[in-house]
């Protein structure tokens, strides 16, 4: 039973942590400056802490990612983003062939 | 007298809404019911329930805290670690709702319908409204976000509920893929948002940190890496900067 509702308990927690920021950037709009040196910061913040997740999650991922090698992980992460380079930040293409070179990188291993 | 050719005009604040709804139609709307997919996806694949993805895209609806907040969930951290986390990575909203706030106001709608269209704001709907609203009638501005931003509201949870079918239905190989999703779109997200020194210096600080902080506590590591790797690069850029 608690293995279906402790889940919802967490994504409450996890809305309510969301929607803090929305509420609170709409009673502070037009008294505080968007453009601050603390705004700076949090934007650093969260940038550092969204490329650890997608580092952690490329390099030692869980679930059914961890199957795969971490060389056709990487491989794919770089194409992609040669992909979305030559593309001029192309973002459908360069999601598309980084996903699909994952996929056929780790299929052409079961047949070589 | 020559019309203004970047003024815009639905004509009626429903029509704006309309209007917001048809032109979420298009690349933004993929790109972002494709990384749902892949969040519905992920969600399966951590054995979690179809009702906790289409819960969680309901209530929080901020891709990236969705994403931490189910790997950090599969890990087994606790509710504090998922709160901070969550927070942090969510902190962006505040500034973003800021500077919203001024480029929607305008119709006579109370104050609390902008407290409840807040909840659908997102980097995409955002940045549409940002170019979009400021050509528009003042009356015509929420409406035409609300639209815009509502209806990708709507798809992506219709994509979070495809994604975990997807994810049991197609091929073991697919279903990574789908997974793959998350870390790709983010990091080409990222990746185009490279020009302001700070931001940079934190990406590459963080994407370095993260997995040796991982290994060391699964937990706290994406807390910490968030809070030491950003303040380090704020730090060093305000140093550059005042140095030139």
């Amino acid at each position: 039973m608690s293995e279906f509702w402790l889940p919802f308990a967490a994504m409450m927690v996890g809305a309510g942590a969301t929607y803090v920021w929305r509420a609170l950037g709409v009673a502070l709009s037009g008294r505080v400056n968007p453009d601050s040196r603390a705004f700076e910061w949090i934007a650093c913040v969260a940038y550092a802490l969204l490329a650890a997740l997608i580092a952690r999650m490329i390099i030692f991922p869980i679930g059914p990612l961890a199957e795969t090698y971490l060389a056709d992980r990487l491989g794919a992460a770089v194409g992609a983003l040669a992909i979305f380079f030559l593309t001029r930040n192309n973002l459908l293409a360069g999601v598309s062939v980084g996903t699909a070179a994952l996929v056929a990188l780790t299929w052409g291993r079961t047949i070589f | 007298m020559t019309k203004d050719m970047n003024q815009r005009d639905f004509g009626t604040a429903p029509a704006a809404l309309r209007g917001g709804a048809r032109e979420s139609f298009g690349v933004p709307m993929m790109v972002l019911c494709g990384s749902y997919l892949g969040f519905g996806a992920l969600v399966r694949e951590s054995d979690l329930a179809v009702w906790h993805g289409l819960f969680s895209t309901l209530t929080a609806w901020a891709l990236p805290g969705q994403v931490a907040l189910v790997e950090l969930y599969s890990v087994g951290a606790p509710l504090l670690v998922i709160a901070s986390a969550v927070a942090l990575t969510n902190a962006r909203l505040l500034p973003m709702a800021m500077t919203l706030m001024p480029t929607i106001r305008g119709a006579n709608a109370p104050r609390w319908v902008y407290y409840v269209t807040a909840h659908v704001i997102a980097v995409t709907g955002w940045a549409a409204a940002m170019r979009v609203c400021p050509t528009l009638p003042s009356e015509q501005r929420l409406a035409y976000f609300a639209g815009f931003s509502g209806t990708l509201w709507c798809g992506t949870m219709i994509a979070t509920a495809i994604g975990f079918a997807l994810a049991d239905a197609v091929p073991a190989y697919v279903t990574l893929g789908l997974v793959f999703l998350n870390p790709i779109y983010f990091m080409l997200v990222f990746a185009s948002d490279l020009r302001q020194r700070s931001r940079m210096l934190a990406l590459v600080f963080g994407a370095v940190a993260g997995p040796p902080l991982y290994l060391w506590s699964p937990d706290w590591s994406l807390v910490v890496a968030g809070l030491t790797a950003g303040t380090l690069a704020f730090v060093l850029s305000s140093k550059y900067k005042a140095r030139s």
